[in-house]
């Protein structure tokens, strides 16, 4: 008990490791997600699950009944083509939830922003450890449907794979954004704002549930600003099989583009917020 | 003498129109306990957390360990622990883990994090609830988990910022003899603290600070000698006659200061005061002569109690 339990300065003669700074910041989150996991590993599977029977079946069954819809959907099964949806939508929701309240936890609530910045690490570090649990964890939930759906021959493809990266690119192409809002905001108010007008509006309108081109011109547009509609449409040429290697290119850049503005804006806001 | 640890000179904090600490000069040498003493707003806090590194100095140098925060922040936070006047634990984490995961930022080795951590526990008296979610921990437990924390890194400095504030009387006591077996382990420590009984139990020297500038500087007992009688007498009238009550012990002792709630007497000898007071014919509704103290010190300097 009564032992020195300090000797001060040892520590930096003791250690010479330079492990970078958002691997530190992504091994907290990670251990702060091993008491939640149970719980949340049964959500992202059972939601994506829930919209695939629903739609997949229920609607499909209408769909595929209907002629013509075999050209607009591209000859594959309704089931087939909404798959690469569900998965990029799931990340997009997952990463958007979890870059709004916990991001302000981190500031305002818990504090644990705060915590870090007084050891070695900076805002960098937390934002792109931050960008890199969003991977993370968005890799984990569309993973764990990617599983599920490959036991079913109708869904079963190679594409499912490549499509989990995509989709973990998307969820941190909209985390990177929203965590910049996050930061910014002093309440938690205009959170439930962003979930209404833009999470569910592009859920519905982006693409992963019918091709964009059933929609008006202008809200084609709109869809095409944000990173869902790029992201859907490559993870389904790797899921049909119709890889368009260009497109691929042009599409995950322009994704890539929100989530590397995202993250400059968010290292700037919380440098701000956390050594003022 | 060694070269100080903490170096500031003419030392600034603005926050827009507002300066929070304007022009302040300290030097703090290794294995020193210094204090910041001084009211809510006196800029305590502004000063900590330019000396933690996590508030760039709007004017004037800060030095620590012959660094410049501003371009050595991340060097500098490497060396030093710091006790937040707000607990920044995981809550939703055990104890224990909250040891190790803050081991992590500061890149130790998970063996010597796990190592660490087990001492601080037994340091911080909380082995028994190493398992246990913080959520549930009382106060004083997360605060001394907090210091604990703090320690992971072996730093060469301590920096708290009102340490006990809010914690019970017994809770403070465990807390002062954990932060003072530190200090005998060589630890420099540096604290803000608006209680004087915490100033005067921990700290070598301390500066008082009041709206932004420090007003005096020593040991506790150097500043109640130069700014305080030896002893106070202080007097309780009936409610109502207390401003009264001025006019009659005028003269008594060295000098004399009104209280909303009771008058204080300045005197060498407490007990002569308060037989002078009597033969006055003045009857208060309690009397008592006790030791002068850094409050004392602290209303004469700055014409304000500090519970304001």
């Amino acid at each position: 008990m009564d032992a020195p339990v300090h000797t001060p300065g040892t520590a930096a003669a003791v250690h010479h490791r330079r492990t970078p700074g958002a691997l530190r910041v992504l091994s907290w989150h990670l251990a702060a997600y091993r008491r939640l996991w149970k719980v949340n590993v049964l959500a992202s599977f059972g939601q994506p699950l829930l919209y695939l029977l629903g739609l997949g079946v229920g609607v499909g069954a209408l769909v595929d009944k209907n002629t013509g819809s075999s050209e607009v959907l591209g000859s594959s099964s309704y089931v087939a083509f909404v798959v690469p949806g569900l998965l990029v939508t799931t990340a997009m929701a997952l990463a958007a939830g979890e870059s709004m309240w916990p991001v302000m936890g981190g500031l305002k609530w818990h504090r644990g922003y705060h915590g870090i910045a007084a050891t070695p690490l900076e805002a960098r570090d937390i934002v792109l450890g931050h960008g890199a649990w969003m991977a993370v964890r968005c890799g984990l939930a569309t993973g764990a449907v990617a599983v599920v759906l490959a036991v079913f021959p109708d869904t079963r493809s190679w594409g499912l794979a490549p499509s989990v990266l995509v989709s973990m690119l998307v969820g941190v192409s909209f985390a990177m954004p929203i965590m910049a809002f996050s930061v910014g905001s002093e309440y938690d108010g205009a959170f439930a704002g962003i979930q209404r007008f833009v999470i569910i509006p592009l859920f519905l309108f982006g693409g992963a549930f019918y091709p964009l081109s059933q929609l008006p011109a202008a809200v084609q547009w709109v869809a095409k600003v944000a990173p869902l509609w790029h992201g859907v449409v490559v993870a389904r040429g790797f899921t049909s099989g119709n890889v368009d290697w260009t497109g691929v290119a042009g599409h995950l850049s322009f994704v890539a583009l929100w989530a590397v503005a995202g993250t400059a804006i968010t290292i700037r806001r919380l440098r701000g917020k956390l050594y003022p | 003498m060694a070269e100080p640890l903490i170096v500031a000179r003419q030392l600034v904090k603005r926050f827009g129109e507002f300066t929070a600490v304007d022009g302040i000069d300290v030097e703090v040498q290794p294995g020193e306990a210094f204090g910041f003493l001084g009211p809510n707003g006196a800029g305590k806090s502004s000063t900590m957390r330019m000396i933690g590194c996590v508030s760039p100095v709007t004017s004037g140098t800060l030095r620590l360990f012959g660094m410049d925060p501003a371009t050595h922040g991340s060097q500098i936070r490497a060396r030093i622990g710091v006790v937040p006047q707000l607990d920044t634990l995981d809550v939703e984490m055990s104890v224990q883990e909250n040891l190790w995961i803050y081991g992590r930022f500061f890149d130790l080795p998970r063996a010597e994090a796990k190592r660490r951590a087990a001492e601080l526990l037994e340091f911080a008296q909380l082995t028994d609830r190493a398992g246990s979610v913080v959520e549930n921990l009382s106060g004083g437990m997360k605060r001394r988990l907090s210091i604990a924390r703090s320690l992971i890194n072996n730093p060469e400095l301590l920096l708290l910022d009102e340490p006990t504030t809010g914690l019970d009387p017994q809770a403070r006591h465990v807390l002062w003899d954990r932060l003072y077996r530190l200090k005998q382990q060589g630890v420099t420590l540096v604290l803000t603290t608006h209680y004087m009984d915490e100033a005067e139990q921990l700290c070598d020297r301390l500066v008082v600070m009041d709206q932004g500038r420090i007003v005096a500087e020593g040991s506790p007992r150097d500043l109640i000698e130069r700014y305080s009688t030896r002893e106070v007498l202080e007097l309780r009238f009936s409610a109502g006659t207390n401003s009264d009550s001025i006019t009659g012990v005028h003269g008594i002792g060295d000098r004399q200061e009104l209280l909303p709630d009771r008058v204080l007497v300045y005197a060498h000898d407490g007990e002569a005061a308060l037989a002078e007071a009597h033969a006055r014919g003045l009857q208060p509704e309690s009397a008592l002569v006790r030791r002068a103290s850094l409050e004392d010190v602290f209303l004469l300097l700055t014409g304000r109690s500090l519970a304001d």
